[in-house]
């Protein structure tokens, strides 16, 4: 491994662990909200119980997110620093507006809801847990919207002078058609792994506490409908992808040839993919036009097209990679849903759900965690050799300076502190579920005191 | 406008060695004064819900040096690579070992996690004192404006110098008055009474020392510093507590103004040759991208700061670190 690859393998590592906890925090916040806006409207006791519960989670699940959010924000400087040197215009602004415009809102807001019980107005202090919800989901609309400049690079223009790329329009990057597909099928995304970690740990703590059960069911219904709202808003994105990076699917589905009426292969096996294929006629025609006579164009042809458009070299991403990851992603998504539906269905009108089911399901989150990790290394790795589609590639985007040394240690540190953090939060998750859901009320050690200012 | 924008970076590199100072200086000192799980569990409880709203401060201040001098940011972490990637890893083992400290179970656990927290914001404190010293000496910026260098010596050389030590140890005792003036503000009790002993102790010996390295250097800034520091020592002996915090706040905030503006308009130094240093036109970005982070910020900033402040009014007791019996 050189050291370019050595980075790659690095910002893949960091940035897809740091979106294990990014999708769980977007809809645990959302959950907490929606828990607690249900105890002010009802007033029923497990409401007010279960949002504390959600909060508890919420608060240890941000903290990692936290943490490991920051290190994506020095990551465009310290590996990509020509990256960030070309794109700064762009991408830089992005960043800095995500900061403050939301970071702030949740880090600041979530501290006063979660240490605001007793301390602001009840409507207030919902409030407070809105606002974060609602920061969450503008930092994923920002964030998003510069990765869908490096898918479909818009509102920029390239200085004649210096070369680098000058922002034109920060509205038109905002809305950049392929942020306006990719937005909500993420955010579907993350209300399937948020709504099966709740299935999953009401599920395990059933028999400590009837809330559990409302959780539970909670999590099925998240799971169950943004399950459906992935699979609608996937497939608008696999057609507005088929668009602009028509590489990518071809890429996805192994279609060398530019077919007509063109097939979707399940399976496939074979040295290049596919020698042998389960194929579903007229399917991906379908999926990527909406048309089952659609032409869709093949490998070879995209190749030989970018080859003469951006000169020679390599324009074919890793095929099996693309192929695999696009499939896993949409199996284990659906899957999970399916799940989820199965398991609404068993618990419906009060009944309890089979042994064998309640047995397996604390097991759920893995599903859509692999699902959205599966997505983002295909829709990652099927845009190589790009860094930013069509304008520069990833070889030219590394820091120039840079060392394959020190890149092996700043891996090497990274996988260790961030496996060890990632145990940790796993026990105590489980810590948490563990504790009785209604608190036996400590004597609040903060009794009243002066204030100092 | 690029003089607007250097000092909005300068402004939010200050709030964020202020607030995090206090955040990091509480967590060195949580096991030093808290003679027990409920003390250090106090001291950790004063800036629960203020760290990460501070921290993200950082990632303002990283957020607009990357929009508004993007080459600076590049430069800057890539030429720091390993020191940054340490800063980075340890900054993690903080923020979690501080929210994760309340919410398992055992003293064991709480005091694994108090250790942890300790010895995370020591080194971070070191680490940002001597990256701040290497800052005023420049880096080795080769033509091609990388820093050059092979191996892990490239970036991990600067650390070891004197300069750079001796940034982590005025560091360390900046982050200790901070952290300790703001735990006497903050809480009541035994934690009050250690700490405030500490400042005015700390106060005094920072003053010392600084007497000594400015007489040593001629510098006048160094002097000044003194003065605060002898300042923040006899504040927190009349038990005028938030002036002495403001004090110490000042030293840092302070320190931290002269630390960028040590070049002028160089941004970054070469110690290759000055004239492969970064300036801070050369680095800019362009007036569009400019001008749309001066409206952003001049929309946003002000409201941050505002809610910001709600924050801390909420959080304005004290936290008891005496045994309330119940």
């Amino acid at each position: 491994m050189d050291v370019l690859d050595l980075t790659r393998l690095q910002f893949a590592v960091v940035t897809i662990y740091h979106y294990f906890f990014v999708p769980l925090s977007i809809s645990l916040a959302a959950s907490a909200a929606g828990l607690q806006i249900a105890w002010l409207r009802t007033k029923k006791e497990h409401y007010l119980h279960l949002t504390k519960f959600v909060g508890k989670l919420l608060i240890v699940t941000f903290a990692v997110g936290v943490v490991t959010g920051l290190v994506q924000e020095f990551q465009f400087g310290l590996g990509w620093s020509a990256f960030a040197n070309f794109y700064g215009d762009v991408f830089g602004p992005t960043l800095a507006i995500e900061g403050m415009l939301a970071f702030f809102l949740e880090a600041t807001f979530l501290a006063l809801w979660y240490f605001g019980w007793d301390r602001l107005p009840r409507l207030v202090h919902t409030a407070c847990i809105v606002i974060v919800a609602v920061g969450t989901l503008l930092s994923a609309f920002i964030i998003l919207a510069a990765n869908s400049f490096m898918q479909n690079p818009v509102a920029y223009a390239l200085d004649p002078v210096t070369g680098r790329a000058r922002l034109t329009s920060f509205t038109e990057l905002m809305l950049n058609k392929v942020n306006l597909a990719a937005f909500p099928h993420t955010m579907s995304g993350a209300v399937m792994v948020g709504g099966a970690l709740l299935l999953a740990l009401g599920v395990w703590r059933l028999a400590a506490d009837p809330a559990y059960g409302v959780l539970a069911r909670l999590g099925a219904w998240l799971t169950l409908v943004g399950g459906g709202f992935t699979a609608l808003t996937g497939d608008h994105l696999g057609k507005v992808i088929t668009e602009v990076q028509p590489m990518k699917m071809a890429a996805a589905e192994a279609l060398y040839e530019t077919t007509s009426g063109a097939p979707f292969a399940v399976f496939a096996t074979g040295k290049p993919l596919p020698e042998f294929a389960l194929e579903i006629p007229w399917l991906l025609s379908i999926l990527a036009k909406g048309d089952p006579g659609a032409t869709v164009q093949g490998i070879d042809d995209l190749q030989a097209q970018y080859a003469a458009e951006f000169g020679p070299g390599s324009y074919v991403p890793m095929i099996p990679v693309a192929f695999w990851t696009f499939r896993l992603m949409i199996g284990a998504g659906m899957l999970a849903m399916v799940i989820g539906g199965y398991y609404l269905w068993r618990t419906r009108k009060g009944r309890r759900a089979p042994r064998w089911l309640t047995r397996w399901l604390p097991l759920i989150p893995l599903l859509p965690a692999a699902a959205n990790t599966f997505g983002w290394i295909f829709t990652e790795t099927a845009r190589q050799p790009w860094i930013a589609f069509g304008i520069s590639k990833v070889a030219d985007g590394i820091s120039p300076g840079l060392t394959s040394s020190e890149v092996i240690a700043s891996l090497a540190g990274f996988t260790v502190v961030y496996g060890v953090l990632a145990v940790v939060w796993l026990r105590l998750v489980r810590h948490l579920a563990r504790q009785p859901l209604v608190a036996s009320t400590p004597a609040s050690s903060s009794a009243d005191l002066a204030p100092v200012y | 406008m690029i003089t607007f924008w250097f000092s909005v970076v300068v402004l939010a590199w200050v709030l964020f060695f202020v607030l995090e100072g206090f955040d990091f200086g509480v967590g060195i000192l949580g096991p030093v004064l808290g003679r027990d799980d409920h003390e250090r569990g106090a001291a950790v409880r004063t800036i629960g819900p203020f760290w990460d709203g501070n921290e993200v401060w950082l990632v303002a201040a990283i957020g607009v040096t990357f929009a508004a001098f993007p080459a600076w940011y590049g430069a800057l972490l890539s030429g720091l690579y390993i020191p940054m990637v340490v800063l980075l890893l340890l900054l993690a083992v903080r923020g979690v070992a501080l929210e994760f400290r309340g919410k398992g179970d055992g003293e064991r656990y709480r005091r694994r996690a108090d250790l942890a927290l300790a010895l995370s914001s020591l080194g971070i404190v070191l680490l940002w004192g001597a990256l701040l010293a290497i800052f005023t000496r420049g880096l080795a910026i080769g033509a091609d404006g990388q820093v050059v260098g092979s191996g892990l010596s490239r970036t991990l050389g600067p650390l070891f110098t004197l300069p750079a030590l001796l940034g982590a140890s005025a560091a360390l005792v900046a982050a200790l008055l901070l952290g300790a003036t703001f735990l006497s503000l903050r809480t009541s009790g035994p934690l009050r009474r250690r700490s405030r002993a500490l400042a005015r102790w700390g106060g005094t010996g920072g003053a010392v020392a600084l007497v000594v390295a400015g007489t040593a250097t001629g510098s006048p800034l160094v002097l000044a510093a003194a003065v605060l520091s002898f300042g923040t020592g006899l504040l927190a002996r009349t038990s005028r507590e938030a002036l002495a915090f403001t004090t110490a706040a000042l030293i840092v905030a302070g320190s931290v103004v002269a630390v960028f503006t040590t070049h002028g308009q160089v941004v970054l130094h070469s110690t290759v040759d000055p004239a492969f240093a970064l300036t801070r036109t050369s680095a800019a970005a362009t007036p569009q991208a400019l001008s749309l982070i001066t409206w952003a910020g001049v929309l946003i900033l002000p409201g941050v700061l505002a809610y910001q402040a709600f924050s801390y009014y909420v959080f304005r007791r004290r936290v008891a670190s005496e045994r309330v019996p119940s």
